[in-house]
Parts: C-alpha cells; structure tokens; sequence
C-alpha cells in the first residue's frame, strides 16, 4: 500500500509539473499577459516573476521530494528507533532532525531577504522616471463602465478629451493620474505595466512606457458594481511621428456633416437625448455624462470595447443598449429606422 | 490494548459516582429541553453541523459561477446573479463555514483534550451559537428572497455606500457581520478560559497538546481582529442607514479609511482559519506517525509569531492603492516573514514523518495532500507580497487561485483529515477507510485541476469577479478545466457525505483509542458521555496517553452530584479550586433572540437599538437571576 501511494502521489506530481510548464509557456504572445513584456516597466516585472518562478519552483520540488521520501520505508538509520513502546525517538535523532530544520529555516531567511532586495528594488526602479525625456501626462477617469482620458497640456487648447481608446508614442514615458468619478476602478494594462486604483477622493499615480509599436488590451481590474466585466481599453503604442498625427488629428472639432444623409443623422442625435450625456466638439452636444464622441469613428470599439466599432453593431447598440451590456447608464431612445441609419452613419463619420 | 481499562483503576467505591454523574449532565428532555442544551459536546457538533451545511451552500454557490465561466459569453447567469453569487460565495465560506467550523471543532475537542467536563461558559457557548444560526438565517433570508449582496465579500465603499447601492441587501450583508462577530467574540472569550483555567492538573502549558496552542493563538487572534471587521461594518452601516461620513466619499468619508480597517481584519481573518487547521496537522502528525512532534518548542512558538506578525501585513492587499514606496516595501518584508514561521512548522512535520512510522490512513492522506497543496499556495503567496509582482497579479485569478490553495489547502484539507481522525471519537464508530481514500483521490485531483489553471489565467490577464469575457481572450480551455474541476470536487463532496452516512450505521465499532493516539480526548468513551471523563484525568506528560498504564494518575474529591470541574492555575496547572458550572437553560435562546430582534430591526429603523438593548436587559435579567435556595458554599 504504502508503495502504491507513493507512486501514485510522485506520478501526480509529475503531471502536474509538466502541465504548470507548458502552460506557462503558452502565456507569451498574448494582448493582455502580465508575461509578454513590451515596456520597461513590465519588463521589469517580468525578469523578477520569472526568477520568482524557478526560484520558488525549485523549493517546491525539494520540499515534495523530501516529503514523498518520508512514505518510503528505508529512513536512513532512524528505523531502529524504539519507537514502538515509547513513541520518543532517541535524544540524538532529534537534535540531529532540530539542526537540519535550524538550517532549513536559515537557509529560508536567506532567499526572502534576497527576494525582498530583488522586490523592492524593481519597485523603486518602476516608480521613477528613468529618462529624462519630456513626459506625457494621461488623466485616466474611472467611470462606470467607461474609462475617460484627458491628454494634459500647459496649453488649455491642447487638452484632448477622449474615451477608452489611449495612444502613445513609443520610447517616451507615460505619467497616468488616476482618479475616479463614482466607484473605485483599476487601471491595468497587463502588458505595460502593473495596476493602479482610480480611487474618488485620491489623485493615484503611474508611468508607463512602451518600447515597440504595438496594440495592448487592458481591463479595469478592481470590482466596480454590474458591468465591471466589461470596462476595457486599449492601448496603441505607435512611433512619434504617429502619434504626433493622431494628437493633431483629435485636436479638431468634429467635422461637420458632407451629405444630407450625415446632416439628417446629426440632426437625429442633437434632437434626442443622446446630447444629454454626449460632447461632440464644434457641435452644440455639450453632454459631459458620457464618453465624448468627438472622434468616435476613429475608435476601435464601443461600450468600453465590449464589441468591436462596426455600424451593425453600433446600431444594435444605440437601439437596445441593455441587452449588449446590462444595467449600464446609456439610456435607451426610441428611434424608428428612418432615423437610426443615418445616425449611426453620422457617428461612423466622426473619424 | 484498548485505553480504557488501563486508564482507569478500579475504585469500586467510587462507582455509584457514574450514576450520579450522568444524572448531574443529563439533558432536560422535549423540545423546550433541546433549545436549552448547555454540554460543548452537543453546541460543539451543532456548529460543525450548521457550519458544514453552509460549506454546501458556498460549494453550490460556486459550482453554478463555474457554470457559467465555462465558456466564452455564457449565457447561464446574468450579471447580478453572477455578482449576487460570488458575494454570498465569499461571505458564507469566510464568516459561516470557515470560522464557525474551526470553532466549533474547538468547542467539541478543547475541553476533551484539556481533561475537563465542559468549558467555562458553557450558558455564553449556547447563546454564541444561537447568535450564529440568526446570522446564517438572516443573509440567507436575503438570498431567498432576491436580496443577496453583490457588492463584494469586501464590500468597498462607494460601491457599498447609499449612492451605488441602494436598497437593503448591503445592510443585511454588514449587519450578518455583526452576528457572526458576536458569537466568535463569545466562542474565543470561553475558549481563553477553559484553556487557560481548566486544564488538568499538571498540564503545564509545555505540555499544552499543539492542537490547543493552536486555539489559544486563534482566540486571542478573535478578540483583537474581529472589533476591527465590527467597526468596519458598522462604519458602513452608519453611512447606508443614518447617513453619517466616515467612508463615503461623496460626503468627505475616506474610501481607504474602510480598506484598511477591513483588511486589519481580512488578513489575521484567514490565520485564524488556517492556524486551527495546523493544529489538527500536528494533532494527525504525532498520532499516525507515531512518535512525538519534532521541534515542539519550535512549534508553539512559530504558531504564536504567526498570530502577531498576521496583524502586520494587512496593506499587501493595498499595494494598488498608489502607497508611498517606503511604507510599502515594509509590508512585503513582513508579508514574506509569514513565509518563515509556515516554513518552521512544515519542516517540523515532514522531520516528524520522516523518522516516525506512518500508518497511510485517510486521515494522513489529507495531510500529505494539505503539505503539498499549502506548499504552494504559500509560495505563490511569496509572488504575492513582492510589490511589482503583486501590482501585475492583484485582484486576476491568479490571486483567487493563490488563497483558494492557502485556504483549501491550509484549512478544507486539515478538516477532513481531522473529520476522518476524530469521526469514530464523535460518534463511536470507524469511517470506512477505502471510501476515505477514494474521497481524498477525487478532492485532491479536482482541487488541483479547478485551481491549478487559474494562476495562469491571472497571468494571461484574466481578471477577478467577471462574469463573463470574450473568446478573443483566450481564456477558454483554462476556465473549461476549472470548471470540470469544481464537478470533480462536488463529487468528492458527495463521497465524503455518503461515507458519514455510511459508516454512522455500519461502520466498525472504534473503542476509546483506536489510533493508540496521545492525547486525553481518547480516554474518554466514544462518543464521549455529557460529563467526558467518569474521574478528571491528571497528566505527567506532553503526550499522556502514551505514558505507559500504570503511571497515570487522577483527580479524586470533586463531587458528581452537580456539574463540578476543577480550576488550575495558569502556567502550571496546579489545582486551584473547584467550580460550579451552569446547567441547562433556555435563557441563552431568549437571549440571542433578544438581541437579534435589537440587530435585525436597526436594519429597517435605528430606534430598535434601543427596544433591542431594553429586551437584551430583560432576558439578561432572567438568564443571571440566582437560584433559590442558593446552593451552599462547598467547604
């Protein structure tokens, strides 16, 4: 019996390490992975988890070893004990046993006090300013469930308001000021770095960078009431001179209506409530409740990247907004068709 | 070899003393009688059985939410029920299975293992108990009848608050705290007392079984934790119902006034429910493997560093919080010092099983799968409190895989070790090995096969509390074997029942001792009588049983025709005086009804903190009224 167990015990062992291994590994490569590092700061991170991983994995290994070894019947010398009418071992296997577990337990306080070097160190290191190129600041607005983003400029005019959607210019640091509109929210985009709690009443702060061009997922990662499954946000990391495209871009009020289809749908939307909550820039729609649409064609996704940016789905969601993403703020307008096509097409323009 | 007839000398003139005793601890009879039992036997076995039920609850509660994880946007559960579900999950495992289940083990073993009749309030042990049944009733009324929270078993304010929030159910949440709270209060007061005052004479505390070390650390944990979780909630509870400022911010609260005041809770929360657990590791280790514990000292003192440095490391669930770098990086160290005393204790028992002769009962089993699994989950709990780390890993699933294996690993897995261990002292009888082993193959392999993937789902991204994600995630295959896993474990749920129900009946018969254990809870009778032990044991060794026959020794002189037990002294337990303990009584009933009245109704209206305090007076008045005559001084 006691073979049997042991074997069965070592072979799950066995599995279990090879499926921890392949699993891991399959991590990498992926749009939202705290193990696929594309800053400094994440990158960071990442060299710490993995030294963390081998170096806890291996103490694992040895302690299940040694744990497993106590079912096996040779025990190196203690069988002799006169255990049977005693239960008490002799006084020199137990001091014997005390100094191996004296050891065991230095030998613990040695890898924690590296560990907590190696931790404190990669935490100081991500909560500077490493070079000393210009920053960005980025205000992240936490709302349920939408993020609301504020590029901040000395200059007044220059401050570009815009929803769920954050572009950055790659190799240059990213200073996020985190605050919040109702419930605490976590700003995290996994591949960048780790999270942040937008927290009412507190301004939080964060940098970031990204050392390549590339487009991350992030998610708001502290519980915010109904929907907080559906908060997301996407970062695009593109070269300066992008960015520097798409800034200028944004900057401009919304374009005005080039056919009378655009016009009709513009008329639709400044006629109906949508205006109550919703800014276009250049128009009269001035609504702060909601994210500002002043360039929603240009966005990748809608109701905080809950579906991609497509006029089918747009539709479905300006017409029944609570069955896509239940319990959420927008509120549901009647609109007959004759009016929900050219809106939708209006919205799709604001590019 | 069976314990007993070495246990006892004969003293043929002192036999008719049986009769008296069972005369003296005999239950009132009817209805009326059995809401007035006093005995820790009876409250003890209440709890573990209310407790245990609630254990079934919370798993059903999270098998419907693996349902639903299944696959990429499930449509099995909507949003609320989803939210509804993982609050009521995390609610019902901590504060009416966890900790009620550890206590009322304690209540049933301590005073078995410490040598005495009952412990020392027995009359507050019944009202802490009947307390504790109106906290399950009153948030599982919310459950049925559609008002389950589902704010977060944390219940962060302004989510809590009035504004996002409305309606009762976040008030029954915090006012079912205050319950619970109570009634641990009580369970962790009684506990100090018997284990300090009536322990039999010469159980000096270095001879104290690690088992009831383990409580006295969890007691003392109790009374300095849980006032924090009460000023919490009652923070809340203020601001939702007489709206007053402490943690809402939209009226100047501070919302991490709240955090830090639940987590100084939180954590030393989850020691108390792991320490017990470690008790009944040690308890197990020393009576299957054997052989005396190594490193006794080393134990006991690992066990206490755990209770105070536990109230040290509340902020590491904070480090998102933007703290400053310096006051952070204390807590990690800190955090990583729990990783020290774990570490002690482990050593000591693989080196107690290394040099002992294990027997592989189910009852070990459960210890090599709690060796294997808390392992691990405290070494990702190392990963935990490195700040950068814990920023990258916060609040995924790699979290809820970490203290699923600290917890279930730490705690589930020690209990049903300890059920399989002390089953046949509870009822008698033997529980069917081969079905035990069974159970333990199938928990341990679901249990690994749920919580195992989660640490990579937190690493790919997949956040806490979602109810649902999109395939693009890739997130699938790993959620559809959790949630195969959570099955697995329903069965082995099942096994577990249906070896109770079983070997109840039908299982061998057990004798005082059958494991040849060490400790005085296997001198008493199986099931122990209302009164334990027929004469108060005496003990000249850490492990008294194990003392060869002929050298034990007992207590005479104290009288059997009323609930009499002995009072020692604290550190040697030297024989002080006799005390009389309370009988039966139904005043502990009215009482917690009393009291309930008061709590439930300032839910609804805050005047009925006042009725509720005047009727708690009345039924107080009653429960303490002497008795007349008042029997005389003894001596």
């Amino acid at each position: 019996m006691k073979n049997n167990t042991r074997q069965i015990f070592s072979t799950f062992a066995g599995v279990l390490g090879v499926a921890c291994l392949s699993l891991l590994i399959s991590c990498a490569g992926h749009q939202q992975s705290a193990v696929d590092p594309a800053g400094p700061q994440s990158g960071r991170i990442d060299t710490l988890w993995w030294s963390f991983f081998w170096l806890l994995g291996a103490i694992f290994v040895i302690v299940m070893v040694l744990t497993l070894m106590t079912l096996g019947r040779r025990h190196r010398g203690f069988e002799q004990e006169p255990l049977e009418a005693t239960h008490k071992p002799s006084e020199e296997t137990d001091s014997r046993l005390r100094r191996i577990i004296a050891g065991a337990t230095v030998t613990t306080v040695v890898i924690l006090f590296v560990l907590i070097v190696a931790s404190v160190g990669t935490g100081k290191a991500n909560s500077e300013l490493q070079n000393k190129k210009n920053p960005l600041t980025i205000q992240v607005t936490g709302n349920q469930w939408w993020w609301q983003l504020e590029y901040m400029n000395s200059d007044p005019t220059k401050i570009l308001v815009t929803a769920n959607e954050m572009h950055i210019p790659v190799g240059r640091p990213v200073q996020i000021r985190g605050i919040s509109n109702d419930v605490i929210h976590s700003f995290w985009v996994p591949n960048l770095n780790g999270k942040r709690d937008l927290i009412p009443s507190h301004v939080t702060t964060q940098w970031m960078e990204a050392d390549h061009p590339g487009v991350f997922r992030g998610q708001c990662a502290e519980f915010c009431g109904l929907q907080h499954a559906h908060m997301a946000i996407w970062v695009i990391a593109e070269p300066e001179d992008k960015f520097d495209a798409w800034m200028r871009a944004q900057l401009q009020p919304a374009a005005g209506p080039s056919t009378p289809e655009l016009q009709r749908g513009r008329q639709v939307f400044m006629n109906n409530a949508c205006v109550y909550c919703h800014e276009i820039q250049g128009t009269t729609a001035a609504g702060q409740n909601g994210p500002d649409l002043t360039h929603f064609g240009s966005r990748r996704g809608i109701a905080a990247n809950t579906v991609p940016n497509t006029a089918g789905n747009l539709a479905g969601w300006i017409l029944d907004p609570q069955s896509l993403k239940p319990g959420n703020h927008m509120a549901t307008i009647a609109l007959n068709s004759t009016d929900l096509q050219p809106l939708v097409e209006y919205l799709e323009s604001l590019k | 070899m069976t314990a007993s007839q070495d246990i006892y000398p004969q003293t043929p003139n002192l036999a008719h003393d049986v009769d008296q005793l069972e005369r003296s601890w005999r239950h009132p009879r009817g209805i009326f009688g059995w809401f007035s039992y006093t005995t820790h036997q009876a409250i003890g076995m209440r709890y573990i059985i209310t407790a245990f039920i609630m254990l079934l609850a919370g798993g059903v509660e999270a098998l419907l939410m693996r349902t639903q994880l299944m696959h990429a946007n499930n449509g099995f559960l909507s949003a609320d029920r989803y939210n509804e579900l993982f609050t009521t999950h995390g609610t019902t495992m901590m504060f009416l299975f966890a900790v009620p289940m550890m206590e009322g083990m304690a209540i049933y073993l301590v005073p078995l293992m410490c040598g005495t009749r009952n412990v020392a309030f027995p009359r507050l042990n019944a009202f802490g108990y009947w307390i504790f049944v109106v906290g399950v009733l009153f948030l599982y009324w919310g459950v049925f009848t559609n008002a389950a929270p589902d704010m977060g078993w944390f219940a962060y304010p302004p989510l809590s608050g009035p504004q996002f929030t409305p309606g009762k159910r976040t008030d029954y949440w915090a006012q079912m705290i205050t319950f619970t709270e109570v009634s641990a209060l009580c369970v962790a007061s009684e506990l100090i007392v018997t284990i300090s005052k009536m322990r039999a004479p010469g159980m000096s505390l270095n001879r104290m079984p690690l088992y009831v070390w383990s409580i006295l650390t969890q007691s003392f944990m109790v009374i300095f934790a849980m006032p924090a979780i009460v000023l919490a909630s009652s923070y809340l509870l203020s601001d939702r119902t007489v709206a007053t400022h402490f943690v809402n911010p939209a009226e100047g609260g501070d919302p991490l006034l709240y955090q830090h005041i639940f987590w100084f809770f939180g954590h030393p929360e989850v020691y108390i429910i792991f320490i017990p657990a470690l008790g009944f590791v040690s308890a197990i280790v020393v009576a299957h493997a054997r052989r005396e514990i190594v490193g006794y000292t080393a134990m006991v003192l690992s066990q206490i560093a755990n209770g105070f440095i536990a109230f040290g490391l509340w902020v590491h669930h904070m480090f998102a919080t933007d703290l400053p770098q310096i006051g952070a990086a204390y807590f990690t160290a800190s955090s990583m010092m729990i990783a020290i005393t774990s570490g002690v204790q482990i050593f000591c028992w693989i080196a107690t099983l290394w040099s002992g002769r294990p027997r592989l009962t189910t009852a070990l089993h459960f210890v090599y799968g709690f060796i294997a699994i808390f392992v691990l989950g405290g070494l990702s709990g190392v990963v935990l409190a490195s700040i950068p780390l814990d920023l990258q890993v916060h609040d995924t699933f790699f979290v809820v895989a970490h203290f699923h294996y600290v917890l279930i690993g730490g705690a589930v897995f020690p209990l049903f070790g300890a059920f399989y261990h002390w089953f046949p002292k509870m009822t008698g009888r033997m529980m069917n090995e081969r079905l035990g082993r069974l159970n333990f193959w199938v928990l341990f392999i679901g249990f690994n096969l749920t919580f195992f993937p989660m640490h990579i789902l937190g690493l790919k991204g997949m956040p806490r509390r979602v109810y649902t994600y999109s395939p693009e995630m890739g997130w699938d295959q790993l959620n559809f074997l959790a949630t195969v896993g959570a099955w697995v474990i329903a069965v082995g749920g099942l096994l577990f029942i249906a070896n109770v129900l079983w070997s109840r009946k039908k299982g061998a018969i057990a004798g005082n001792n059958p494991w040849d254990a060490d400790s005085l809870e296997w001198a008493a009778a199986s099931p122990p009588p209302n009164y334990n032990f027929e004469y108060l044991p005496a003990v000249t060794s850490r492990y008294p049983l194990w003392v060869p026959g002929a050298d034990r020794t007992f207590v005479t002189g104290t009288r059997s025709d009323r609930r009499e037990v002995l009072v020692t002294t604290l550190m040697d337990a030297e024989p002080h005086h006799r005390y009389i303990l309370p009988g039966p009584s139904i005043w502990p009933l009215v009482a917690g009804i009393c009291v309930s009245i008061g709590f439930v109704g300032s839910v609804f209206n805050a005047w009925y903190v006042t009725w509720g305090a005047i009727i708690s007076g009345l039924a107080l008045i009653a429960w303490f009224w002497p008795k007349r005559p008042l029997e005389p001084a003894d001596e």
